[in-house]
């Protein structure tokens, strides 16, 4: 009955508002729908001006452009600007600042274009800005399937190419997007949401495919990944992460079941890419369920850096970091595109800093990933060592859980360093990891029973600890890839989900602690130069442009997700100390004036 | 009936609703999820302290499980009545506490639980309840309390005094 009388109540409002749009003034003041556009009016200069995006632009950016979720193919996250500089960073001040509308987890960057600004947010939501003003200039909003909510609400940013901007919706949809009005070129299916597969990874562009996989390691879903024409939408390959009987790798699955279906391996985080081969690396996530005993084997290609070759999408190589996981220790960062000095000579390297913590530094050749060294960078008390030659860790089964065994093991399931990127400056050849140390978790396996869509992990017990008598989580460290050692480490206030920025300004930049604070850090010392509280906490990727020859540095604040997550769990630990981080979703823009 | 899919109540609709995906009524039993036989539920089966016991509700008359809409999945966890708070001390049975094991932030289950603390958690995204007190939110982005269930004690079974206390899964916006 109240329901009726409320229906009724806001029908008749819906009425009065439409009998005044109607004898308004004119047919451009109708609301538009939610998912919409806004109101077409003639197309703004800058998007009249809007520069096609080329694949030679994007193996060679433009020192002010940000065209991909890390800039360049090589992964650095790396600004050549340097206008911003440790004399002036100080008085870096906001020039504008842009509410989303959305509350969850902001992790994408904001991709730059000749002044031309594209920003993902939660909430299947992409919107143009005017990057040097904030001007909103259109915005994409797409509503999810009824039946759908993604266990991960985020999008981590678009891909770029000709007069479109790419954009993977949550419902393992992959939206083609004009550029100049926001509107949908294509569309294409991806995958099947109701099989447990979501997305919010960037694409990435390689030579006019379209390139990205899907979320779904807790949903019992098969990984891959998958390009797709830029200009039709057609999907040009698959390549599933986890081979079918027959296949090679599929030795390291149970024989004659069906674990290989739901076996996990999942890519959620945007891949690199060596022009030189044609060969991109992406990193995959953990098996499913979780816990290896019940799929006993190596489990290729979980956990692990595999490289396809980007016009075939045929396997040309891969690096498991480590077999058979049991600890939830997705390896979806993948490795940076880098070369670096090993014994005399230079290694044409891969170096991924993994969930499992270890550092590994790797070499690629074109149909092979050789191991070179691999070393922890936070406590972890599981690989007994690693074999000198391969590089496979000699796992301490007692750290190992499993159905119905309890185990303890560090870092926690999250990770030395969960998804966010580590940046590396070509200027001070250094390394940059924001890591999370002193955190453990126990966990115990359950049998879990299979029912598509839901989730498949067969967690019985999941619980964090800290370290007893550690004075902190968050760090961000710096290491010489030459020498392999670590340079220096900064402490942060609290545990640190800050993807990282350096720029040519000898700077870094980064947001990831519980405080709200985006910080300025100097790329030699770790020093902290500068820190500004935003509205929300900061754990989306920083990006520098330029317009109008002036340096811009431009983050997403917007809490939630996974470092909500670790608040939670560290407020069970210390009740009260931990209270919950402001959410609300903001566009921020700073400038030195 | 898929009449309520992934935490989406859309069970307002009286002539959609069939026994087997009806909200739970006044002296319903309850039988555990992983139940076979659907044996009623009793105090005994609620291990005191945790940890909870999902359950779904039984229309007593016919034995008819009520496990066609997820929205009908009840936790339920056994606590020392002394601790229990205000209307929570009305609605349990002999200490043990019923609530929609459905969150309100995304649909997840909630059947996390930390022992130490003796609080529920969803699984998804941990948002944090406190079984004493309502299931009120402790932490997280639960956007509200789970709902509760009122539970009697019939025949020696654990039985629903009365329908949920509020709208169970999400609110659409």
């Amino acid at each position: 009955m109240t329901n009726t009388k409320a229906l009724m109540r806001s029908a008749c409002v819906g009425a009065i508002l439409a009998a005044t749009g109607m004898s308004g003034v004119s047919a451009q003041q109708t609301v538009a729908p939610a998912s919409a556009t806004p109101v077409p009016g003639p197309m703004p200069e800058i998007l009249r001006a809007y520069a096609p995006v080329t694949a030679e632009r994007l193996k060679k950016p433009e020192d002010g452009n940000w065209l991909m979720f890390r800039r360049t193919f090589d992964g650095w996250g790396y600004s050549p600007l340097a206008e911003i500089n440790h004399e002036n960073v100080s008085r870096l001040q906001p020039v504008w600042s842009f509410a989303t509308g959305q509350v969850e987890g902001h992790q994408a960057p904001p991709i730059v274009n000749n002044g031309v600004m594209f920003v993902a947010t939660p909430g299947n939501q992409l919107l143009a800005m005017e990057a040097k003003s904030g001007k909103i200039l259109w915005r994409y909003k797409r509503p999810f399937p009824e039946d759908m909510t993604p266990l991960h609400p985020t999008n981590r940013g678009v891909g770029l190419y000709g007069d479109k901007v790419y954009f993977a919706a949550a419902e393992a949809i992959l939206v083609a997007l004009d550029a100049k009005t926001g509107k949908e070129v294509w569309t294409a299916k991806v995958d099947d949401y109701k099989k447990g597969y979501y997305m919010s990874l960037a694409p990435l562009v390689v030579e006019g495919k379209v390139l990205l996989g899907a979320s779904g390691g807790e949903l019992g879903v098969r990984g891959f990944l998958a390009a797709f024409d830029a200009e039709t939408g057609k999907e040009l390959w698959k390549t599933y992460t986890v081979p079918a009987p027959g296949e090679p790798g599929s030795e390291t699955w149970p024989a004659g079941g069906d674990h290989y279906k739901r076996g996990g391996a999942s890519i959620w985080i945007t891949g690199t890419y060596d022009p030189e081969t044609n060969l991109t690396f992406w990193g995959t996530g953990n098996g499913g369920p979780w816990f290896g005993d019940q799929r006993p084997g190596d489990n290729l290609y979980t956990s692990s850096v595999v490289a396809f070759d980007a016009t075939s999408g045929a396997i040309k190589g891969h690096f498991q970091y480590h077999p058979n996981d049991s600890w939830d220790w997705d390896e979806t960062s993948p490795p940076l595109v880098l070369d670096y000095q090993r014994n005399g000579r230079t290694v044409k390297g891969l170096v991924n800093v993994a969930r499992d913590g270890y550092l590994w530094q790797l070499e690629r050749t074109n149909d092979k990933i050789n191991f070179i060294a691999g070393q922890p960078y936070v406590r972890q008390n599981v690989f007994k060592g690693l074999d000198p030659k391969t590089g496979r860790p000699d796992i301490d089964e007692a750290r190992k859980p499993g159905t119905n065994k309890t185990a303890e093991f560090c870092p926690s399931l999250w990770g030395g360093k969960d998804w966010p990127p580590v940046a590396y400056s070509p200027q001070t050849r250094l390394l940059y990891i924001p890591a999370n140390d002193n955190l453990c978790t126990e966990l115990t396996g359950e049998a879990p029973k299979y029912v598509q869509g839901e989730r498949f992990m067969g967690v019985a017990k999941n619980v964090m600890k800290m370290v007893a008598g550690a004075d902190h989580i968050g760090e961000l460290q710096a290491w010489d890839l030459d020498s392999g050692k670590k340079v220096w480490t900064t402490n942060l206030p609290s545990f640190n989900w800050g993807a990282v920025l350096a720029t040519a300004g000898g700077l870094l930049f980064a947001g990831g602690t519980n405080d709200r604070k985006f910080r300025a850090f100097d790329a030699k010392t770790g020093k902290i130069l500068w820190e500004f509280p935003t509205g929300s906490g900061v754990a989306a990727v920083p990006v520098s442009f330029q317009v109008d020859g002036k340096q811009f540095i431009a983050v997403q604040s917007g809490w939630g997700v996974d470092p909500a997550k670790m608040q939670s769990r560290m407020n069970l630990i210390f009740p009260g100390e931990y209270p919950d981080v402001p959410q609300g979703g903001a566009i921020w823009v700073f400038a030195v004036n | 009936m898929a009449i309520s899919v992934l935490g989406l109540d859309l069970a307002g609709m009286p002539a959609l609703a069939q026994p087997t995906s009806e909200r739970p009524k006044e002296d319903d039993f309850l039988v555990a999820i992983d139940s076979e036989r659907g044996d009623p539920l009793e105090l005994k089966h609620i291990p005191v302290g945790g940890p909870p016991v999902l359950a779904w509700p039984m229309d007593r008359a016919t034995n008819t499980v009520r496990k066609d809409s997820r929205l009908n999945k009840i936790v339920l966890v056994h606590l020392d009545p002394t601790t229990l708070v205000g209307s929570t001390r009305d609605r349990a049975a002999e200490g043990v506490v019923a609530y929609s094991a459905i969150c309100p932030h995304a649909g997840c289950e909630v059947n996390g639980w930390a022992a130490e603390q003796q609080i529920l958690e969803c699984s998804c995204h941990y948002s944090h309840y406190d079984p004493r007190e309502g299931a009120a939110v402790l932490d997280g982005p639960a956007p509200r309390a789970l709902p509760a269930l009122p539970l009697k004690i019939v025949d020696g079974k654990l039985a629903v005094a009365k329908p949920f206390t509020s709208r169970v899964g999400i609110v659409p916006t």
